[in-house]
C-alpha cells in the first residue's frame, strides 16, 4: 500500500497538465466566438476604421435591425418551422424502426441498416438539384415541409441508428414480461417502452435539432420567400456598399443562441448521444 | 442477446422505407437518368450513355478537385483524432468543470456552417479581424482570400475548432464507461501513464474511436458551406472541393448530365470507403461481444 500515496502524489501534474491543455483548446473555441459577439455591439465604422478587443461605443442598432424587421426575424420563425417539424418527422418514423432493429431479426436486416446510413453519407451537394425538381413538380418548392422532409435524408438515419443503441441497453426481458402480462405491441410501446428510453429520444431530438438547423445548402435550395431560413437570409448582408459586418455579426450571435439553449438541456446525456448511444 | 427471429418486423420498418424511398431514392433515379443523356434545354432529352462519365474521368477539373479533396480528408483526420483523445483525456471527470466543458465544448457543433464560416471570415481578415490582424502586426504575412496557402491554413483550423470536439466527446462517452477498478488495478501494478492508455484507454475507446473516425471522414469528404462562405472556392481554385465544384456545375453552370455523372461517381466514393469502415466496425462490435 505504500506505492498507493506516492503514485496519488505524482498524478497531481499530471492534472496540471491537464488544465493547461483543456485551458488552451477552450480559449482557441472561444476566442473566435468572443470576436463574432462583440463585433456585433459595435458600429460599423468602429469595425471598419479602428481595432478595438472591447466596443467602445456601445450600440445595440445592429439587434434592432434584425428583431424590427420582418424578414429578417421571420428567417428565424421559419427555421424553428421546419427544424421542428423534422424532428418529429424522424422521431416518429424512427421510433418503430429502431425497435424492431434492435429486437429483431428479419430478412435483410443488415443491409437495410447499411443501406439506410448510406443515405448519411450521401453529400447534399447531390442531392440540391433533384431536390429541387421534385418539391418543385409535386409543388412544395418554398414551404416548410419541403424542407423538413429534404431533411429527413440524413436524420432519419441517424435518429434510427442512434435510437437503436439507446434500445440495445433495454434489456428484453421487459419486453416480454409485458407481453406475458397482456400488454398488445402498441400499448407496450407508448406506455412502457418509450418512457424508458426517454433520455434517448431526448438526444436524438437534440441531434435532429441540431443538424437540421445546421444545414443550409438544402434550405437555401428549396425555399425562395415564404420559407427562407435565417442562414440564407444572412447572405443578404451583402450589398452594393459592402458588407454590412455589425448586423451579419449579430445575426450570427442569435443563431448560436437557441442550440446554447439547448445543449444547456441535454448536457448529462449529450457525451453518450454523440457515442450514438453504443458505450 | 439473442434476437428472435421475426418476419413482422417488417411492418416496423415501412414508415422509414417511404419516407427514404420519397427523399432519396427517387431523386437518386432522376440523377441516375440525367447522367446518361444530354439535353439542349426544354424538355428534350438524348440518350449519350457513358460519354459524361468518359469525359469526366479525363477531366483534369475533377481529378484535381478529388485530389485536394482526399488531402483535406487525410489532414484533418491527422489533426482532429490525436487531437479529441488528448482532449478528452485532459477533461474534468466530474462535478461543475466538467459540465462547463461539456457545455462549451458542444457550442461549434450548434452553429449553422455559414455562420461558422463567417466567424472565421471576420476572425480572419486582415483588416478587420483578430487573428489576420494580429498575425500581419507581427509581421506575418496572411491574407486568406489571395494567397493559397493561408486559405488551407484557415479552413483547416476553422474545420479543426468545428468538429474537434465531436472526436472529443465521442472518447470521452468511451472514457467514462471503464470501471474505476482498472485504474486502481493499473496503479497497484505501477503501470505508467502510457501503458494505462495503451492498454486500457485506448481499447475501450476503439468502437467510439471508429464511429469519430468514420463521422469526421464522411462529413469532411461533403464539406461544403464552410470553405464556399470563407474563401468561394479561391483563391483561384485551391480551396475548391468536390461538393463546391459540383455545386457549381449543377446549380451554376446547369450542366445537369455531368454534374449527375459527378454525383454518382462521388458518391459511390463515398459509400465505398464508408462500406469498409462499416464493415470493420461490425467485426470489431461481434469481437468484442464475443470477449
Amino acid at each position: 500500500m505504500s506505492g498507493l500515496p506516492k503514485s496519488g502524489s505524482s498524478r497531481k501534474p499530471k492534472r496540471r497538465l491537464a488544465t493547461i491543455v483543456m485551458t488552451i483548446y477552450l480559449l482557441f473555441l472561444l476566442i473566435p466566438i468572443y470576436w463574432l459577439v462583440i463585433m456585433s455591439f459595435k458600429s460599423n465604422s468602429e469595425i471598419l476604421s479602428m481595432f478595438t478587443l472591447f466596443p467602445t461605443d456601445f450600440t445595440l442598432k445592429n439587434y434592432q435591425t434584425i428583431l424590427g424587421d420582418p424578414s429578417w426575424y421571420m428567417g428565424y420563425v421559419n427555421s424553428f418551422i421546419y427544424v421542428s417539424l423534422n424532428t418529429v418527422i424522424s422521431l416518429s418514423v424512427a421510433l418503430p424502426a429502431a425497435y424492431a432493429f434492435s429486437r429483431y431479426r428479419f430478412f435483410g436486416d443488415n443491409h437495410l441498416f447499411f443501406w439506410l446510413l448510406t443515405n448519411r453519407m450521401a453529400p447534399p451537394a447531390v442531392f440540391a438539384l433533384p431536390f429541387f425538381q421534385l418539391y418543385s413538380s409535386v409543388s412544395l418548392f418554398d414551404t416548410h415541409i419541403a424542407v423538413a422532409l429534404a431533411h429527413c435524408l440524413f436524420n432519419v438515419p441517424l435518429a434510427v441508428w442512434i435510437l437503436e443503441g439507446f434500445m440495445r441497453g433495454v434489456p428484453r426481458e421487459i419486453d416480454e414480461t409485458a407481453f406475458i402480462d397482456g400488454y398488445g405491441f402498441t400499448r407496450f410501446f407508448t406506455k412502457i417502452f418509450i418512457p424508458m428510453i426517454a433520455p434517448g429520444i431526448g438526444v436524438t431530438a437534440f441531434f435532429c435539432f441540431m443538424f437540421s438547423w445546421v444545414e443550409l445548402l438544402l434550405s437555401r435550395t428549396l425555399t425562395s420567400v415564404d420559407a427562407k431560413p435565417i442562414t440564407a437570409i444572412m447572405t443578404r448582408t451583402v450589398s452594393a456598399s459592402g458588407l454590412d459586418w455589425g448586423v451579419l455579426a449579430a445575426a450570427g450571435v442569435l443563431t448560436i443562441i437557441p442550440g446554447a439553449i439547448v445543449i444547456y438541456f441535454v448536457r448529462n446525456h449529450i457525451a453518450k448521444g454523440f457515442a450514438m448511444g453504443r458505450v | 442477446m439473442g434476437k428472435t427471429v421475426n418476419q413482422r418486423a417488417w411492418f416496423l420498418v415501412i414508415p422509414v422505407l417511404i419516407l427514404v424511398a420519397f427523399s432519396s431514392i427517387i431523386p437518386m433515379m432522376t440523377v441516375v437518368n440525367y447522367s446518361f443523356q444530354d439535353t439542349f434545354g426544354g424538355n428534350e432529352f438524348f440518350w449519350v450513355g457513358l460519354e459524361w462519365y468518359r469525359e469526366l474521368l479525363h477531366s483534369e477539373r475533377l481529378w484535381d478537385a478529388f485530389g485536394r479533396q482526399l488531402l483535406f480528408s487525410f489532414i484533418i483526420l491527422l489533426i482532429e483524432v490525436p487531437l479529441g483523445i488528448l482532449v478528452a483525456l485532459s477533461m474534468p471527470k466530474k462535478g461543475m468543470a466538467a459540465s462547463i466543458c461539456l457545455v462549451l465544448m458542444s457550442l461549434p457543433l450548434l452553429i449553422p456552417y455559414n455562420v461558422v464560416g463567417t466567424i472565421w471570415q471576420v476572425f480572419g481578415r486582415p483588416d478587420i479581424g483578430l487573428l489576420g490582424r494580429t498575425l500581419s502586426d507581427l509581421g506575418i504575412s496572411y491574407n486568406y482570400s489571395q494567397n493559397a496557402f493561408d486559405a488551407w491554413a484557415t479552413v483547416i483550423a476553422m474545420d479543426v475548432w468545428h468538429w474537434t470536439s465531436l472526436v472529443a466527446l465521442l472518447c470521452y462517452a468511451g472514457l467514462r464507461s471503464i470501471p474505476n477498478a482498472y485504474y486502481q488495478a493499473a496503479m497497484i501494478d505501477q503501470a505508467s501513464r502510457w501503458s494505462v492508455f495503451r492498454y486500457i484507454e485506448l481499447p475501450k475507446m476503439r468502437g467510439v474511436l471508429m464511429i469519430a473516425v468514420l463521422l469526421r471522414f464522411m462529413d469532411s469528404f461533403m464539406i461544403y458551406t464552410e470553405p464556399f462562405v470563407l474563401t468561394g472556392g479561391g483563391p483561384g481554385n485551391a480551396t475548391t472541393f468536390l461538393s463546391i465544384d459540383l455545386v457549381k456545375m449543377a446549380l451554376g453552370q446547369f450542366d445537369l448530365g455531368p454534374a449527375a455523372a459527378f454525383s454518382l461517381m462521388y458518391f459511390l466514393v463515398i459509400l465505398l470507403i464508408s462500406y469498409v469502415f462499416y464493415t470493420v466496425m461490425i467485426s470489431a462490435d461481434k469481437d468484442e461481444e464475443r470477449s
